[in-house]
C-alpha cells in the first residue's frame, strides 16, 4: 500500500502533495487498478494532518477519474497513468545531456544552469502571454 | 454571518487596556482554524469570550448560533482546553474520566478509552508527564463529541515528539467527531501542518483572516534588482517591501500570474506570510549602513 510523506518546506499545498504522490505511484506502476488507498483516518493518524485535506486530495483524484470511493469500504485505484509520451523521454533526455555538457564546457555550475533554465522558461511564458 | 463562532465588533477591555478590539470574524464549520499571533495578541481573551468566561466590553460573540453568556448550556457542545491543560491534580485518571462521564449529557467512552490505553488509570493527574496530561485533557474534550473544540496553546510544554503525537491523536479524533477546531498558538510551525483557516491576531486586532490555501495562493514573493517601483503586471497590492543593498524583495497580493521576467517569483510559506502581517513595522530590513548613518535618538 502507498505510504504518503510530506515536505512542509516545499510550498506545495498538502492536498496537492498527496495527489502528486498518488499520481507518481500510478506513473511508476507501484500501485495499480483495484489497489486500495489508505483510509482518511489512517493517513491522518500517520501524518498528523487535517482530515479535510486528505478528503480533498481523494476528491480531486476521484474527479480526475483516477480513483473511486466505495461507500464504507474505502478508496480504490480506478485507472492508471501510463505516460503516453514516455517514448519521447529518452530522446529529450539525450538532447538535454548534450546541452548540459555544453554548459559544463563553458563553466556554468549547477546553480547557474538552474537559473538560466528558469529565467528562460519565464521569458517564454511572458512571450506567450503577451 | 453564520458559523460555529461568529464575532461582530467584539472588544474586551481590562481597566484601560484593550485586550481585543474591533474583532469581526466568522470561522467555517468543519474547519481546523489556527488562531495565531504573538503573546498578548488577544488569543486567550477571544477563547474566554467564546466560552462565556469573560463578558464582552463591546460587540457580540455567537458560539454555535447562541450567546455563550446567556445560554451556558451550549457549552455541552463545546470542548475547551485552557492553556496548560488544567485538571484536578489530586484526581486519578479514572476519577477524572468518571467526572466527565457524569457531568456531560453525551459521553462517548470509546474515544477516551482509545486515547488512554497506555496510561495507568490509577495514576494521579498531578503525577502525569506533560504529554500524558495533554492526552487526558484531549480524551475529556473529545469524549464530549463537541461540535466546537477550542484549544489554547496545546503544544506549550510538550517536546516535539509529544507535540506530534498530540496532533496525530487530535486529528484522528477530529476525523471521528467532525468537530470544528480552533487551535491558538504563537508557534506557527506547530499549527501550519493542520490548519485550513487562519485568524491572525496582533495587538488585540485581527490582522489577517482567511482560508490558508487561498491566502498562500494569492500572495507571492518577488525578488529582483532594486529599482523605482511602477506597476507590476499581475500584482494587486504590495504588502511589504524590503530592500538590502541592490536587492528588492516584495511580498505582494497577486492578481493572476506574474510573468514579468525581471522578477523571480516565489510562493510564500504560511509562517513568513503571517510574520509579515503580524508586525510589518517591526520587520523592516535594516538599511544599507552608508545610506542611513547610525544616529542617537536619545
Amino acid at each position: 500500500m502507498i505510504e504518503f510523506h510530506l515536505d512542509s518546506r516545499s510550498g506545495v499545498a498538502t492536498y496537492l502533495q498527496i495527489v502528486q504522490q498518488v499520481k507518481e505511484s500510478l506513473r511508476l506502476g507501484t500501485i495499480d487498478v483495484g489497489d486500495q488507498l489508505p483510509t482518511v483516518r489512517e493517513v491522518v493518524a500517520d501524518l498528523a494532518i487535517n482530515p479535510n485535506t486528505v478528503a480533498k486530495a481523494y476528491r480531486e483524484l476521484e474527479r480526475e477519474g483516477l480513483v473511486v470511493a466505495r461507500q464504507g469500504r474505502g478508496t480504490f485505484v480506478a485507472s492508471t497513468l501510463a505516460p503516453a509520451s514516455l517514448s519521447h523521454y529518452d530522446e529529450l533526455r539525450e538532447q538535454l545531456e548534450r546541452w548540459l555538457a555544453a554548459a559544463d564546457a563553458v563553466g556554468l555550475d549547477e546553480e547557474s544552469i538552474k537559473a538560466l533554465i528558469s529565467s528562460t522558461l519565464r521569458e517564454r511564458l511572458a512571450r506567450r502571454v503577451a | 454571518m453564520t458559523g460555529p463562532l461568529v464575532a461582530r465588533g467584539l472588544g474586551k477591555r481590562f481597566r484601560r487596556e484593550w485586550a481585543l478590539r474591533d474583532c469581526t470574524l466568522s470561522i467555517p464549520a468543519g474547519g481546523i482554524v489556527g488562531l495565531a499571533g504573538p503573546n498578548a495578541a488577544g488569543k486567550s481573551t477571544l477563547l474566554a469570550l467564546a466560552t462565556g468566561l469573560l463578558a464582552p466590553t463591546e460587540g457580540s460573540i455567537e458560539v454555535l448560533g447562541r450567546d455563550p453568556l446567556r445560554r451556558p448550556e451550549l457549552l455541552a457542545d463545546v470542548g475547551f482546553v485552557a492553556q496548560g491543560a488544567p485538571l484536578y491534580r489530586s484526581f486519578s485518571v479514572a476519577d477524572t474520566i468518571e467526572f466527565a462521564r457524569r457531568t456531560n449529557p453525551r459521553w462517548d467512552d470509546e474515544i477516551g478509552a482509545e486515547l488512554l490505553t497506555r496510561i495507568d488509570s490509577r495514576t494521579k493527574v498531578g503525577a502525569l508527564s506533560a504529554g500524558d496530561r495533554a492526552r487526558v485533557a484531549l480524551a475529556l474534550v473529545l469524549g464530549k463529541r463537541p461540535q466546537l473544540l477550542l484549544l489554547d496553546e496545546p503544544f506549550a510544554g510538550l517536546d516535539p515528539l509529544a507535540g506530534r503525537e498530540f496532533l496525530q491523536l487530535l486529528m484522528d479524533g477530529v476525523a471521528e467527531t467532525s468537530s470544528t477546531v480552533v487551535i491558538a498558538s504563537h508557534v506557527i510551525a506547530d499549527i501550519e501542518r493542520v490548519c485550513d483557516h487562519i485568524v491572525l491576531l496582533s495587538g488585540g486586532q485581527v490582522r489577517l483572516e482567511g482560508n490558508v490555501e487561498e491566502l498562500l495562493d494569492s500572495h507571492r514573493i518577488l525578488m529582483g534588482p532594486r529599482r523605482p517601483l511602477g506597476t507590476i503586471r499581475g500584482v494587486r497590492q504590495i504588502v511589504r517591501e524590503r530592500h538590502s543593498g541592490r536587492q528588492l524583495t516584495l511580498l505582494v497580493t497577486a492578481d493572476g500570474a506574474i510573468v514579468d521576467p525581471s522578477w523571480t517569483v516565489e510562493h510564500v510559506g504560511l509562517e513568513e506570510l503571517l510574520l509579515a502581517y503580524m508586525a510589518p513595522e517591526r520587520l523592516r530590513t535594516p538599511q544599507a549602513p552608508e545610506k542611513v548613518p547610525l544616529r542617537w535618538h536619545g
